[in-house]
């Protein structure tokens, strides 16, 4: 019989219909525009690194994205970013990749996480071991992005592992999946998004969006096939920080498209980091008036200090006060 | 090898065609076989298999071919070796993020997909791959559940 029960950051009492009791299913559920970033992981064993980074984020986020090894660059482990952000109070997403583990490790990791607290698993397939740091590393992908959602969903709704054992007390989770509308065969890609919410992705985080024409492609063919309605959609964005910095992501990071427009414009600008924080808050007010957009995603890698004015400036939280999360809410104001 | 995995999903219909046939005729003999001891033949099916479809389709023997689900290309060429789609990782060009000079295995798997009659299959769930099942006759398999089960669905 348990004597004593820990109660962390953003948990509510599940609501009727809701699978998780966290704050961003809540609010992505209720309507609201969401917000989620990423927190950049230190090369640290200090979890004061983890609250200094996510202090930045918080005032203007509904979760915060715990990275695994993302670019297969080693840092913090995905798992203790999320222990030390929910023991400060703070939502969470926690990122699985499946370059570095096999299903064993990976069930046990999905029950240790939901057992701190976490609410939010995003699913991912995860960059080849050859762009990151120890290109010599051992590639699992034991599982892909797919079967990894069919797997945590099963844990869930089933209460089984893969192997269908049964899960004594099943991981209450909201489970994310990643989408890329701007890498080919593009026709394929709404698709692949349908066979992931088909295995259970119920919110979706998409890749860096430079190019809201693709963006709009994209977003018609998932109205067409309904989609926008059978998941969350939340779209990536970041500001840039010079143009040598965009032609870099563009041609040593997986997965980004980045149009020489772009390029040009910050090429063309007296402070280039500055127009790179105006290129963002331009493209997520467009983003955000596409229909099916229910939200965006700031990956603002080395400047996370810039995440709490670039959405401000966007106005996407319209009434929302912004305020950090646990803090007392301004009287009046319409939060969550 | 590549040249002929190319004609595989080039021709991915007609392969798609002989593969039916192929597999009809092997699930109509399974009883039979089974019935004569074919489950003793795993080295020499093995062999056979990994000769034919390594020659066609660059097959790693996985164990579990999926090749009439996945546009006659075998996802196992995939460096991720991702059996349920492309990764976010295709470049613009439409090569691997992780090897520059191969074109994405699940885009030739798509086009090939797009010229069968069941090309419609890309879009299943395929389960994660069993891996003790690596090296061993996927055929073989196929025709012994098919015997032991009697007349289930393919």
């Amino acid at each position: 019989m348990s004597v004593h029960r820990i109660e962390f950051g953003d948990s509510y009492p599940p609501l009727p219909g809701h699978v998780s009791g966290g704050r961003l299913e809540r609010v992505l559920r209720s309507g609201r525009f969401a917000v989620t970033a990423e927190l950049n992981p230190p090369d640290s064993a200090d979890p004061e690194e983890i609250y200094q980074r996510a202090l930045v984020l918080s005032e203007v986020c509904d979760a915060i994205n715990a990275t695994d090894a993302s670019g297969a660059n080693c840092h913090m482990s995905s798992l203790g970013i999320c222990a030390l952000l929910k023991a400060a109070g703070y939502s969470a997403v926690m990122q699985i990749s499946c370059r570095d583990r096999n299903r064993i490790a990976i069930q046990g990791d999905v029950l240790g996480a939901a057992a701190l607290g976490v609410h939010n698993v995003l699913c991912l397939t995860g960059d080849g071991v050859e762009a990151g740091d120890q290109p010599g590393a051992k590639p699992v992908f034991d599982l892909d992005s797919i079967t990894l959602l069919d797997t945590i969903r099963a844990m869930r709704d089933e209460g089984r592992f893969l192997s269908g054992r049964v899960i004594e007390s099943p991981p209450r989770l909201f489970l994310g999946a990643a989408a890329n509308p701007f890498a080919p065969p593009f026709d394929w890609r709404p698709r692949r998004l349908a066979k992931k919410i088909a295995a259970g992705a119920q919110f979706v985080q998409t890749q860096y969006c430079f190019d809201v024409a693709r963006l709009r492609a994209f977003m018609s063919e998932i109205r067409d096939g309904g989609l926008h309605k059978a998941c969350f959609i939340l779209v990536g964005v970041g500001p840039l920080a010079s143009a040598r910095a965009a032609r870099w992501m563009r041609s040593n990071v997986p997965g980004v498209h980045i149009p020489d427009s772009v390029i040009q414009r910050l090429e063309g600008a007296a402070d280039q980091r500055q127009e790179g924080k105006r290129l963002c808050v331009e493209l997520i007010q467009e983003i955000s008036e596409i229909e099916g957009v229910r939200g965006v995603h700031v990956m603002a890698y080395r400047q996370e200090e810039l995440v709490n004015d670039i959405i401000r400036d966007s106005g996407v939280l319209k009434n929302r006060a912004p305020r950090a999360q646990g803090a007392e809410p301004t009287p009046g104001a319409e939060i969550i | 090898m590549r040249a002929l995995r190319r004609l595989a999903t080039r021709h991915a219909g007609p392969f798609e065609r002989l593969y039916l046939v192929c597999d009809r005729l092997a699930l109509a003999l399974a009883p039979l076989l089974v019935k004569a001891g074919l489950e003793r033949l795993e080295r020499p099916a093995a062999v056979l298999e990994s000769w034919t479809k390594g020659a066609l389709f660059d097959c790693n023997m996985c164990g579990r071919c999926v090749l009439a689900a996945t546009g006659m290309t075998c996802p196992m060429n995939c460096p991720k070796g991702l059996r349920n789609g492309p990764c976010g990782g295709v470049r613009a060009n439409g090569n691997c993020e992780i090897e520059a000079a191969l074109r994405c295995v699940w885009l030739e798997a798509w086009e090939g997909a797009g010229r069968m009659r069941h090309g419609g299959r890309i879009g299943e769930l395929q389960a994660p791959l069993d891996h003790r099942l690596k090296g061993s006759s996927a055929w073989l398999r196929r025709m012994v559940e098919r015997a032991r089960l009697g007349s289930a669905p393919p």
